[in-house]
């Protein structure tokens, strides 16, 4: 199948380049681009006022299954990937099971393809049942398509456990995706340990929490040579410790969710359950921290920490409440929004979600316009303003701070291998 | 953003928090509470304005204190009091709250008085009450979590005003845990929504949230050089569960540091007085010597207290409320 974008304006973060021009697909790959009078499509797509860019990579979001199925369904989650541009998922291992094992991972790579929306990149879990005393299986589980070996937010208490969990898949040089956080520092708190906080009498985490965590990764990184992936940093005082250790060569890399680069903690307002996620949104200065190691690349990738949480579980008290976020169709006027509070072009600003992501998965043909890339595409009105709602939403989580709020930035059709997937 | 206590034309809807109530509602209550004060010194300590509505303590932690009060308010106002003490299951605890409301708005209830052990649970309930389009029915905050005790907040405001009137001449102290306290962030929302002339908080840096500098409260952690000069002191109740998770090393110490004696009570003014939510520890944040002493109004507060909450229900839910 030969299909043809005419007159959109293509994006391409990787070569940072701009050009209204028609892009060329065939047998789903980007064959190349310009009028190419004798390129003779089988389907044109009008997309005169649209960007086009990679399909974007979101490389933290839970889709609920195996296990919570009363949340959120990978027919649900996928096809809200779609309507938000995103072409490749990466779900984290706190599934019920945890994906800890290799037939849990097949099954869940087989069904969700079988759908045939987004692709589906596991992160399998790095310790038995996340209890970080075992290993798990990583080589087997790397065999058949994680993409990395992690512990979504659960923390591993035991160093010991950790350094051995990071010499092992260091043996494979199999990358170790984790969030840094000191489970005791955590444990008691629902809120960052700030002016709101304090106001509100909701018990706090400490941007220590952070910090205290983040180095002992770092350090058993240097340890033992493993490639670390940093989710979702939240606090400022971070981020000195991930440039020095990116200075001193380690194969370091970090992401912040779009959410903690949107809000703070001022947006809990009056107890809102919705602004209750992990890690906690922090104060102004540490969103305004993050959001400009974002732009200096020092933070690699934004992602959506899309976590759907059902209504009862958000309409108990703020700190009973189920932490979390739905993310998926958010990224992307999210991701423009920073952008635009940074002055950056389109290219510039589409780079965290789509040629740094791509990067971070080894996917070379992914990320780009370039020729040969797989032709995983996002279709953009970077104008249209759209309000959330539960309704605007595909998602079966429904729960975000930003509801009711007006965003900029409607994805119009999304391709997957030049097939789409999601057309308005 | 406009505060879920305040209806669209700015009246009071529900007491949740005085974090955000308006100075002249403030004030409003405080000047309501006067004659109520003489009704309760009555010989027959009733009046008729919440004759025929129903008033439900819904207690999801435990007060005999608290709810008392309250109880006696509803009735010296002639309202029929329904005492609930709502056991809270672990598991199911946000939605057997809001079921237990829905089940009573059933019942036609026209004010919850609420305790809950978590911080923002009346919010809940207000929003709750919103969404099913049941505004008509008042919310009384009877304490949550760490965040508020509204009444208590009121009551200490009156208390201070009858013995010193003008708050923007005082220097006010705080002592003790107000990390895990409700009644200490409702009295600091109070005196500064008051303009008190200075505040000040005293107490060891485990139980002081951060950040207190931003309420316009100067940090003590020696109760002697906080004690200096102040006009009012309001202690608080040491839980004794702070013994535990490294919080405190023990009573003794803390009493050795943050007691309130007669000795250390001698650096604040010679007219100072002091205040205490109840129930006390009677040798643990204050001496006996002090609570039963001259400058001791803790009992008045208690007084004082059924008198603001009869202001507060009236205003409320009265007959001719904020006409």
């Amino acid at each position: 199948m030969r299909v043809r974008i005419r007159g959109a304006r293509l994006v391409d973060p990787r070569r940072r380049q701009e050009e209204l021009a028609d892009l060329l697909i065939a047998d789903g790959r980007i064959v190349g681009r310009g009028p190419a009078p004798d390129f003779h499509a089988d389907h044109t797509i009008e997309a005169e006022g649209l960007v086009v860019c990679p399909g974007l990579i979101d490389t933290f979001a839970r889709l609920r299954e195996p296990g919570f199925e009363y949340r959120a369904t990978l027919a649900s989650e996928l096809k809200a990937a779609v309507r938000g541009g995103i072409t490749r998922v990466v779900t984290p291992p706190d599934t019920d099971p945890p994906l800890d094992e290799a037939g849990l991972v097949e099954m869940l790579r087989f069904r969700s393809e079988a759908l045939g929306l987004a692709h589906v990149h596991p992160v399998g879990a790095l310790t038995l049942g996340l209890k970080g005393e075992r290993l798990s299986e990583m080589a087997l589980l790397a065999e058949v398509g994680c993409v990395a070996l992690g512990q979504a937010d659960v923390p591993i208490a035991d160093s010991l456990s950790l350094f051995r969990a990071f010499q092992y898949a260091a043996t494979f040089d199999l990358p170790v995706w984790l969030t840094a956080s000191d489970p005791w520092l955590a444990a008691a708190g629902c809120a960052h340990d700030g002016e709101v906080a304090a106001r509100l009498g909701l018990p706090g985490i400490p941007a220590c929490a952070e910090t205290i965590a983040l180095a002992r990764l770092l350090e058993l990184a240097r340890a033992t040579g493993v490639r670390l992936h940093v989710q979702h940093l939240s606090s400022a005082a971070s981020l000195p410790l991930l440039a020095q250790a990116k200075a001193s060569g380690l194969p370091v890399s970090a992401s912040v969710s779009a959410l903690h680069l949107a809000c703070s903690e001022h947006d809990i307002g009056h107890f809102d359950t919705h602004t209750h996620v992990i890690p906690p949104l922090r104060s102004q200065a540490d969103r305004a921290a993050l959001a400009q190691a974002v732009a200096e690349g020092l933070i690699d990738v934004i992602d959506s920490n899309h976590t759907p949480v059902d209504d009862d579980a958000k309409a108990v008290p703020f700190a009973e409440s189920e932490p979390g976020a739905t993310g998926l169709e958010l990224l992307l006027p999210l991701t423009l929004a920073w952008g635009r509070e940074r002055g950056l072009d389109l290219a510039a600003a589409l780079a965290p979600i789509t040629d740094h992501p791509a990067r971070l998965l080894g996917q070379e043909n992914a990320g780009h316009l370039g020729e040969g890339a797989v032709a995983d595409l996002c279709l953009f009105d970077p104008e249209a303003r759209w309000q959330v709602t539960p309704e605007s939403l595909a998602s079966l989580g429904k729960n975000t701070p930003l509801l009711g709020q007006t965003v900029q930035g409607r994805v119009v059709a999304t391709l997957v291998a030049g097939r789409p997937v999601f057309s308005r | 953003m406009s505060h879920p206590q305040l209806d669209e034309h700015g009246r009071l809807q529900h007491l949740l928090s005085l974090d955000g109530l308006p100075r002249e509602v403030l004030l409003q209550i405080l000047d309501m509470a006067e004659p109520f004060l003489e009704v309760t010194e009555r010989e027959v300590k009733k009046v008729p304005l919440l004759r025929g509505k129903s008033v439900f303590n819904l207690f999801f932690e435990n007060s005999t204190r608290t709810r008392t009060t309250f109880e006696i308010a509803a009735k010296r106002l002639s309202a029929d009091v329904i005492n609930l003490n709502v056991s809270t299951s672990s598991t199911t605890k946000g939605e057997s709250l809001l079921d237990t409301i829905d089940n009573l708005c059933a019942m036609n209830a026209d004010m919850f008085v609420v305790r809950h052990a978590s911080s923002g649970a009346p919010f809940l309930i207000a929003r709750h009450l919103r969404e099913r389009g049941l505004e008509h029915i008042h919310v009384v905050n009877a304490g949550d979590g760490r965040y508020a005790h509204p009444t208590q907040g009121l009551l200490d405001m009156y208390t201070i005003r009858h013995y010193k009137k003008d708050f923007s001449r005082l220097t006010v102290a705080i002592v003790g845990d107000v990390l895990h306290s409700r009644v200490a962030r409702s009295e600091i929302a109070a005196l500064t929504t008051l303009g008190v002339g200075e505040l000040r908080v005293i107490g060891p840096k485990t139980l002081l949230p951060v950040g207190l500098e931003q309420f316009g409260a100067r940090v003590f952690h020696d109760l002697r050089q906080g004690l200096r000069d102040v006009d009012v002191v309001m202690m608080l109740r040491l839980q004794n569960e702070r013994m535990k998770g490294a919080l405190l090393p023990s009573k003794e110490e803390y009493h050795q540091r943050f007691g309130l004696t007669p000795e250390k009570l001698a650096l604040a003014k010679p007219d100072a007085i002091v205040m205490h939510p109840g129930p006390l520890n009677r040798g643990i944040e204050i001496d006996s010597a002090v609570a039963d002493g001259p400058r001791s109004v803790i009992l008045p507060q208690v007084t004082f207290g059924i008198a603001v909450r009869m202001a507060v229900m009236s205003l409320l839910a009265g007959q001719g409320a904020q006409a």
